[in-house]
């Protein structure tokens, strides 16, 4: 565990960047420093590996004091992934990954083989080994930061604004990469940015921290977005924060219901069967959903295709959030969301009623255990 | 006789051998000059203060002619030609000084960043990274100060035949033979010309990592 204990940063000018800052970071999870710029979260970061050093206060390492061994030696031991990469630009990609395991004194041939696995590892074509980094893509580039800064197998990893210089899809490929990189091999990581929605994605835990370098709030994403420490703090979540916390309620116990499905060559008795549901969702022979109809404007055995209404986005249940299927119920002008399974297939649908009511009851659910662990 | 590439007996030496003298007087003074700058090209950008007084001073003996070097050298080198190299190297100096210093500090902030959170002490970051990285940029110093060097050897003719190939301007007047004159200038140039394609050709070899657009700069 990395323990912060009340440090600050004072530079000779007077400026203050770190203010007096305590934070416990929890193995093997993602720890997401947020915060406006100025708010010392970079240098916070930088002092965990010593590239600045705190004016007062102690940084401990599994308890010890980062100070007790060679700086350099410190630094092997955590990865370190930066805004654009900052790869070296004479170096090729393999030889890049290699940086840290050659300077703890693994042989060439063996240095490489681990960075060729590492590219597997991070999504990088082996074709790319050989090639300098001004050939690759910005996104590519940052994954070999990230396959750099695993290369020696460091317990830790510190990541500084890693992407927050490639356009927003490749970053949330890149996001997801990270998330399913830890999800293998369970860093500790320290992870600062200055998108707040970044940070509730990745962070097992946030600290919020606000300028002047104070702690506004340290707490799992789901916390900070239900009960925001101050005013500064709700602020800096901004709007739709109700809808996005729903993001932590799980959709997996929504009541499906699957009466109003029916196949495109569903047959008159059994659009006559379901007159009562106002809505039917038709789907193709596979099973896959193609819209919504009114049942009285269906015709038996061949659905005109084009007169269904959109369907929205289906959600997967148990895998997508109540955000999603609530997602997928406003988007559809009959405010119902479709259930598939992993295949595409629908397995049933959800009124916005039966999902405001899921919402309620998982309130209802963090409430209780709120209480239960204040009572402990 | 008196073929264009014969020369007077008082040049001592052949015309290849006045080349090849030519190539050492012109080539050791760089060869020095990148020596000198190297050390103080990181001091500069170690301590940002000095390399404003280091530029001047390096300008200033720019502007000291020659001659004057000679003057003084002569006392203590005589009429040799280290006499004639070391003002050479000393003006190869303000070419090679700020060509490394921008190229040192070509190299982007987060690439240093990243060099010293990996663990790359000093040292390594100077050997490993800024000055393989400032490359191009020592190698374009390279080439000015190489081919200015080049023409300003034959100065060394004003101290007795240690001009080299400059000399034969010398002998052209001395026993009318304008062809010697000719002679001097073009090989002069060509010299120029073929030691600045070698250290384009050194550049490339040394800088498979730059982008191809833009490679001949």
């Amino acid at each position: 565990m990395i323990r912060i204990d009340s440090v600050t940063k004072r530079y000779p000018d007077g400026t203050v960047a770190v203010d007096r800052l305590s934070l416990e970071i929890p193995d093997r999870a993602i720890t997401v420093l947020v915060g406006p710029s100025g708010c010392g979260k970079t240098t916070t970061l930088r002092m965990i590996n010593r590239m600045v050093e705190p004016s007062e206060g102690s940084i401990l390492l599994d308890g010890t004091d980062i100070r007790q061994q060679p700086v350099n030696t410190l630094r092997r031991s955590m990865g370190y992934v930066i805004q654009n990469a900052g790869l070296f630009q004479h170096r090729t990609i393999l030889d890049n990954i290699a940086t840290v395991p050659r300077l703890l004194g693994t042989p060439k041939k063996e240095a490489r083989a681990r960075a060729a696995e590492l590219m597997e590892r991070v999504g990088l074509d082996s074709a790319l080994a050989k090639r300098y980094p001004y050939q690759l893509s910005g996104g590519q580039q940052q994954r070999v930061g990230v396959a750099r800064a695993l290369a020696a197998d460091p317990p830790v990893l510190l990541m500084d604004e890693p992407f927050s210089a490639v356009d927003p899809v490749v970053r949330k490929g890149l996001q997801d990469e990270l998330l399913r990189i830890q999800d293998e091999l369970g860093k500790t990581i320290v992870f600062v940015t200055h998108d707040i929605d970044e940070a509730i994605k990745l962070g097992t835990m946030v600290a919020v921290l606000r300028t002047g370098g104070r702690l506004a709030q340290f707490a799992p994403p789901a916390d900070l977005l239900s009960a925001p420490a101050d005013a500064f703090v709700e602020d800096f979540l901004g709007a739709d924060r109700g809808i996005r916390r729903l993001s932590f309620f799980p959709s997996a116990d929504l009541e499906l219901q699957t009466a109003p499905i029916v196949g495109v060559d569903a047959d008159a008795d059994k659009l006559a069967a379901r007159a009562d549901a106002p809505y039917l969702l038709v789907t193709d022979l596979d099973g896959r959903p193609l819209g919504w109809g009114e049942p009285d404007r269906l015709t038996a055995g061949s659905v005109e295709r084009e007169h269904l209404l959109d369907f929205g986005r289906p959600f997967v249940p148990g895998d997508d959030s109540l955000r999603t299927a609530l997602d997928g119920a406003v988007l559809s002008p009959t405010g119902w969301a479709v259930a598939v399974d992993g295949d595409g297939r629908a397995v049933g649908v959800v009124s916005q009623q039966v999902i405001g009511e899921a919402i309620r009851a998982a309130h209802r659910r963090v409430a209780r255990n709120t209480e239960v662990n204040a009572a402990r | 006789m008196n073929g264009f590439f014969d020369l007077p007996s008082d040049l001592q030496h052949s015309y290849l051998g006045l080349v090849g003298l030519h190539l050492r007087e012109a080539l050791i003074p760089v060869l020095a000059g990148l020596i000198v700058s190297l050390p103080v090209a990181q001091l500069c950008v170690r301590f940002r203060w000095i390399y404003p007084p280091v530029l001047g001073i390096t300008t200033v003996l720019y502007a000291i002619p020659s001659l004057a070097f000679f003057v003084v050298l002569i006392d203590y080198f005589g009429q040799s030609e280290t006499t004639v190299m070391i003002p050479l190297a000393l003006y190869s100096l303000v070419v090679l000084v700020p060509a490394i210093v921008d190229g040192v500090r070509s190299v982007p902030p987060e690439t240093l960043a990243a060099a010293e959170a990996m663990g790359l002490g000093a040292v390594r970051r100077y050997f490993q990274v800024q000055l393989p990285i400032a490359v191009p940029a020592i190698i374009a110093g390279l080439r000015v100060a190489t081919v200015s060097s080049i023409s300003l050897v034959s100065v060394g003719m004003l101290i007795g035949n240690q001009g080299a190939l400059g000399n034969m301007l010398y002998d052209a007047q001395t026993y009318h033979r304008p062809a010697l004159a000719v002679n001097s200038v073009l090989t002069i140039a060509v010299l120029g010309i073929l030691a600045d394609a070698v250290l384009v050709l050194v550049r490339i070899l040394l800088t498979p990592w730059m982008p191809r657009k833009g490679a001949t700069r």
